[in-house]
């Protein structure tokens, strides 16, 4: 069983948000770096583009496959974490603690329509049989 | 297993299941004067009946004796260049002769090795830091080359290229209509008509931004651009620099890694100088390397350098996670295999020149250009086109039509080159034309001695 941590938000498509004040820091999570492999490389957006929630912002590239990161939520790119550049891995041993980037986030609404720990739970189980 | 055919059963539920009557409404594209079956005939009713393996020999034979052996001052994209005996005869042993990157790649260790060299050898030519395992040919590397600028620069987030006139009109005309469904436009940039080069004071005007800027070296029309000051005026403003090149030509001239300040981004070609000879229009073979920046956007087959459990040196296929088998739509391309005997050749032929080989070619190209334009010139009627110097082909002017006198050349056995008219209607009576070091002095002579001939008529 993966690691969802209870004080975070989920999509269904498996990216992670933290969220402060009007921050939200977005990753991907245990079950889909699980999924995906050796983590080979990572595409992190520009600073200060925007996204619409559910765009395509990112990519990451296992030695299995590449695949596409969606925003989470509508919102400008504040920051992006450079140092997966050289440490790609770290989003395998520690996905938690391995953010991609910073949303400003444009739309608080949105937020209520993220998963909870326990929903995502259970998209990950399902998704795992 | 053997080849089991469709079934009449299969065949009416596949075409019920499109809504279609039968197979030849399929064809019903296709205007009815390009089509064979007239009246009840099926078709391809029109296609004779099969020869004896004699009688095909016999046929080819007498085919082939049509075509001559003219002397060759064409140029225009395809050159002849001495390809060692020994480049077709390795190529063709039963070890390597194959079109294809191998089903079971890593199974194939000599073939991915032998890429693995090509690719080393294009990424020295060129200076660049990788290069892919190749494309299908010049032009198609060309649109390869778009895509990838626009996937890669993130920056400009333009659609735009900015492409001169003196590009090859088939690499253009080629990748336009690979790119336009993604919404990619080409400008086209005109071209100095004294010098036959892009003026760079004829940049600054330019508007709006680009996602590149391509620059053809040598030019169609054989003349050197001044890479330096476009490199460094396309990444001023933001756009990728994709040089075209003739890789017989990088022998000598400046590798588009050193272009400018910082160099080319991504270079493509065609690599039918180097090995592949000239036949009926193929085949050919592109080239394509790039910056390691932009080594994920690159498509087709990249081979790798690693080691086994044992640590061994071993081939493998490389960074294949963004290709359509993998990734579908989202791929970087539709290209998922390459040119591999065309390669396969281009190795051999590059390890057998050396790099001191190469540049021996390519500086006897140029001065036999040099002499053939010279003596061209000396005939009353012909001069130069333009006034910027230029590596194995050049253009010059004629009083008459230059398809009335590459007819009447044909007749004495001599492809006198390539008329520019329906390309480049602007320039007049402007013929391209192209000499090799395959071409002796008597070869040259000969060239102007009919030419003077064929004018004086």
């Amino acid at each position: 069983m993966s690691n969802v941590p209870a004080e975070l938000k989920y999509t269904k498509s498996h990216e992670w948000v933290s969220v402060d004040g009007d921050i939200a820091t977005v990753g991907i999570t245990d079950h889909a770096q699980d999924l995906l492999g050796d983590m080979v490389f990572i595409e992190l957006p520009e600073v200060s583009t925007s996204f619409e929630k559910g765009d395509d912002c990112a990519v990451v590239e296992s030695v299995k496959a590449a695949s596409d990161v969606y925003s989470p939520l509508s919102g400008e790119v504040l920051e992006v974490n450079d140092t997966l550049a050289e440490t790609p891995e770290a989003v395998n041993s520690d996905p938690y603690g391995s953010w991609l980037f910073k949303l400003k986030i444009s739309d608080a609404s949105q937020l209520d329509e993220m998963l909870d720990a326990a929903s995502y739970s259970g998209v990950a189980a399902d998704d795992s049989h | 297993m053997p080849f089991v055919p469709h079934t009449e059963n299969d065949i009416r539920n596949m075409l019920e299941a499109i809504g279609v009557e039968s197979i030849d409404e399929l064809f019903d594209e296709i205007p009815k004067n390009l089509r064979h079956d007239l009246g009840d005939k099926k078709p391809l009713a029109l296609v004779p009946e099969g020869l004896p393996e004699s009688g095909v020999a016999r046929l080819m034979r007498d085919r082939a004796n049509q075509d001559g052996t003219p002397l060759c001052f064409m140029g225009a994209g395809a050159y002849e260049h001495h390809i060692p005996a020994a480049v077709w005869e390795i190529t063709t042993r039963g070890e390597f002769y194959s079109a294809y990157t191998p089903y079971q790649a890593e199974a194939s260790q000599g073939t991915l090795q032998l890429l693995y060299e090509f690719q080393t050898m294009m990424a020295s030519l060129t200076g660049m830091d990788v290069s892919n395992g190749s494309l299908y040919d010049g032009a198609s590397s060309l649109a390869e080359a778009v895509l990838m600028a626009v996937r890669a620069n993130r920056k400009s987030k333009s659609k735009r290229i900015l492409v001169p006139r003196t590009t090859h009109p088939h690499y253009r005309k080629t990748a336009h209509t690979i790119v336009k469904n993604q919404g990619i436009t080409l400008e086209e940039l005109d071209y100095d008509q004294q010098g036959g080069h892009i003026d760079p004071a004829s940049l600054s005007d330019e508007p709006g931004d680009f996602a590149a800027l391509v620059i053809p070296y040598p030019n169609f029309f054989g003349v050197l651009e001044e890479v330096d000051v476009l490199t460094d005026w396309a990444h001023q403003h933001g756009a990728l620099v994709i040089a075209v090149v003739n890789p017989m030509a990088l022998g000598l001239l400046k590798s588009p890694a050193q272009w400018g300040e910082t160099g080319a981004d991504i270079v493509c070609g065609e690599g039918q100088p180097l090995g592949v000879p000239m036949a009926s229009g193929g085949p050919y073979y592109g080239l394509m390397c790039c910056k390691q920046a932009l080594v994920r956007q690159m498509p087709g087959r990249i081979v790798g350098r690693t080691v086994d459990l044992d640590g061994k040196p071993g081939y493998t296929l490389t960074l294949q996670a963004r290709e359509q088998h993998i990734r579908r739509s989202k791929a970087t391309s539709n290209i998922c295999t390459n040119q591999g005997l065309m390669v396969t050749a281009s190795t051999i032929h590059m390890a057998l020149m050396g790099a001191e080989g190469l540049k021996r070619v390519a500086a006897q190209s140029h001065a036999n250009k040099q002499q053939l334009v010279e003596k061209l010139t000396a005939i009353d009627g012909v001069t130069n086109t333009f006034n910027r110097p230029s590596f194995h082909e050049a253009v010059i002017q004629l009083e008459r039509s230059p398809a009335e006198v590459l007819s009447a050349l044909a007749e004495s056995d001599i492809l006198g080159g390539y008329s520019l008219v329906e390309d480049y209607p602007e320039l007049g009576n402007a013929l391209l034309v192209c000499a090799t070091e395959t071409k002796n002095n008597d070869d040259l002579e000969h060239y102007a001695e009919q030419l003077q001939q064929v004018l004086s008529k």
